[in-house]
């Protein structure tokens, strides 16, 4: 590591009298699971790199509600999502950008008939914007001659109808996107959606990672790319299953940036 | 005998059309069983999205061979229908071919419908096969055992009927043309016909003339039973399809809708200032009944034709779970049906007791991962995931029935700020291993 990099929360920001431009939602899986912990330093080395001037919620953030509200939990969910609205209102935000597709659907599109009216960017599209600003520029071809699929996740993709910033990051970084069959609007889930993640799969007779990630590793990429902490682990699961983890990688968009640019 | 003819047809016509407007009626109170839900912003996309997925069959191509030949059938349809005008001119007034003194525009038009009529023919055919020979999975489901697999057989067959009667009354009918029989006017094209009038041309004249009605009733007679058939079957997509993919849901396909009588009883808890003191307690969370949807939930079912595209498309169908989006429209359809019955039956205000989770399983309500790849697949912008996270709801919120993770998860959201077991005050640990 070549210099510290100290993550500022909003707090101390505001206790200089300051404001960030964008605040940098981590998410639940962002600030503990280990693997999607990743995900979220890559992102901020990222923007550290960029020299944007962001900050954290740090402790003060909350779960968005988004899982209890999908499990059918409304009063809980409304629950989280009204305290989250004071905090970010109390803060004077008007700006979020986030690394899981669950927290930036919810914000954005069911927090503002509760008070909460902020203009919300997953990482992907600030990556995209990023790029074509010419703020993130890939000297040495970084990827070139790679073959990497890209898993839409689906509240990225159906949901908000972000397809096409994920994949212009891919080819900035001059990688070979080999698509799988189902992409874009007809994606398929990877099966963690609507809190999934936090149950048993209903009985079947296949797993629905399963499905998704032979799907992906019969591109015959060598890299899936992912803009989900969900997706990512589902995937990550599906690879070991298939006993491919030395031959197939499973990374966010950002880690791929991050790569790229040897953050 | 002619006048006979004559009111005899008047009498039928308007019998049918009585049925038909009784049964229409019906469907259309109970689709409004559901909760009034007021739905008329963007008037201008909403023409624009209807021309397209309705009109335009958009969404129907993205699968292309069942997309073509269900537009060979889509034309012909609307097109050859512009023939019952006429017929129902002649039937009225006693005429023959009322319509042909539009000259040589009529001729081409009555070709025309010919070479549609072959058409339509072949695409019946096609799609015959493609459920009982070619065998595609996603018309085999548990789901379209019995009468809804019957249902579609009776159409496809039942169009071809149509369609042979069409072509058999003009081959007749030239026949008769040309050995100038009173009353039959020279008039027409027959790029089809021509060929099957060797089949007749045997007969005597007096003998054609009985064919030749015996046809012409067979194919109006033929339109009023379908006419009156459709609003019982899966068939009503193709009036229904206009007015559904008008109400389309405009907003992100992620955006679930907030509940207000939650919101409420939030802020009464949170912040009583933004709290309305005399909003009453709600009755109920979530869908219990059709009662409990929108009635644009309801005309979702109704207009659904059972194609399956979007139960095909279902990651958990797809994987063998219990979950099929088709399902949950039929079921839902068939509850309004019955509850419409029940309260025929026992007056305005009864309730039959039954409910919609009589028809559809908790197992199946779980199995969502709320995707929306039925949605996206709808080829009518159809959308089953409102109505199985509605139900989801009543059974968390009234029910708390939840598997037992679901629980945890809850409880460690409201003490811990996330949905694992995690100390909130190490939220941002991660931050410091940079």
């Amino acid at each position: 590591m070549i210099e510290q990099i100290s993550v500022p929360t909003v707090a101390e920001l505001t206790a200089k009298g300051e404001k960030p431009d964008v605040l940098f939602w981590v998410g639940c899986a962002g600030s503990f699971d280990e693997r999607a912990q990743k995900v979220t330093k890559a992102f901020v080395k990222i923007l550290h790199h960029v020299g944007l001037k962001y900050a954290i919620l740090g402790t003060e953030e909350s779960c968005t509600g988004d899982p209890a509200k999908r499990a059918g939990n409304e009063f809980l969910f409304q629950m989280q999502a009204m305290a989250n609205i004071a905090t970010l209102n109390a803060y004077e935000i008007s700006k979020i950008v986030t690394t899981c597709p669950h927290c930036f659907n919810t914000i954005k599109n069911e927090y503002p008939s509760l008070g909460g009216n902020y203009e919300v960017i997953h990482h992907t599209q600030l990556l995209q914007e990023l790029i074509d600003d010419g703020k993130l520029t890939f000297g040495e071809e970084p990827f070139k001659g790679r073959k990497i699929t890209y898993h839409d996740s689906c509240y990225l993709g159906r949901a908000n109808g972000v397809y096409d910033a994920p994949r212009k990051i891919l080819e900035a970084l001059d990688a070979e996107l080999v698509e799988m069959k189902r992409c874009r609007k007809n994606g398929l889930c990877c099966g963690a959606g609507g809190a999934q993640m936090f149950k048993d799969a209903e009985q079947g007779n296949k797993e629905i990672n399963i499905e998704r990630t032979e799907e992906a590793i019969g591109t015959g990429a060598d890299i899936i790319s992912a803009n989900c902490p969900f997706c990512t682990t589902m995937i990550r699961d599906g690879v070991k299953h298939a006993e491919k983890e030395d031959k197939v990688e499973v990374l966010d968009l950002a880690e791929l940036v991050a790569q790229a640019k040897d953050l | 005998m002619q006048y006979i003819e004559q009111l005899l047809f008047v009498i039928i016509l308007g019998v049918a059309l009585y049925f038909f407007v009784k049964k229409i009626k019906q469907i259309r109170r109970n689709i409004f069983l559901g909760k009034d839900e007021t739905i008329n912003d963007q008037k201008a996309e909403r023409w624009k999205i209807m021309t397209k997925v309705a009109l335009g069959q958009s969404k129907m191509v993205v699968r292309p061979v069942a997309g073509f030949f269900h537009i060979l059938i889509y034309i012909g349809f609307v097109l050859i229908n512009i023939e019952v005008l006429e017929i129902l001119i002649d039937g009225v007034a006693g005429t023959h071919r009322s319509l042909s003194f539009l000259g040589s525009i009529y001729n081409t038009a009555i070709g025309f419908f010919e070479i549609l009529a072959v058409l339509v023919l072949i695409a019946c055919v096609v799609f015959l096969a493609r459920r009982f020979i070619i065998k595609i999975p996603r018309f085999h489901s548990p789901e379209m055992k019995g009468w809804a697999t019957q249902d579609a057989t009776y159409i496809l067959v039942i169009e071809i009927i149509l369609m042979v009667a069409l072509l058999k009354m003009n081959a007749v009918d030239q026949l008769l043309q040309s050995r100038g029989a009173d009353h039959y006017v020279a008039a027409g094209s027959f790029p089809v016909s021509q060929f099957l009038t060797g089949f007749f041309s045997s007969y005597d004249t007096s003998t054609l003339i009985v064919f030749e009605r015996v046809f012409w009733w067979f194919h109006i007679l033929g339109i009023l039973f379908f006419l009156n058939y459709v609003p019982y079957s899966k068939h009503l997509h193709i009036f229904l399809a206009f007015p559904n993919t008008w109400y389309s849901r405009l907003k992100p396909a992620g955006e679930f809708g907030n509940m207000p009588e939650i919101t409420n009883e939030v802020n009464l808890m949170l912040d009583p200032s933004k709290a309305d003191p005399n909003m009453p307690p709600p009755e109920k969370f979530g869908v219990n009944d059709v009662t409990d949807l929108s009635w644009k939930n309801v005309l979702d079912a109704y207009s659904c034709t059972e194609c399956g595209r979007c139960t095909s498309a279902c990651p958990a169908n797809i994987t063998g779970k219990k979950l099929s989006p088709r399902k949950v429209m039929m079921d839902t359809r068939d509850r309004a049906e019955e509850l419409g019955k029940a309260k025929d039956k026992n007056g305005t205000d009864y309730h039959d007791g039954k409910s919609l989770h009589d028809l559809i399983s908790q197992e199946e309500l779980l199995a969502c991962t709320t995707c929306n790849a039925c949605v996206e697949a709808c080829p009518i912008n159809i959308n089953p995931v409102e109505i199985i996270f509605g139900m989801r709801q009543y059974q968390t919120l009234e029910k708390s029935a939840m598997p037992s993770e679901w629980v945890m998860m809850n409880n460690n959201i409201e003490n811990n700020q996330a949905p694992w077991q995690f100390s909130p005050t190490d939220r941002a640990n991660w931050s410091k291993e940079i």
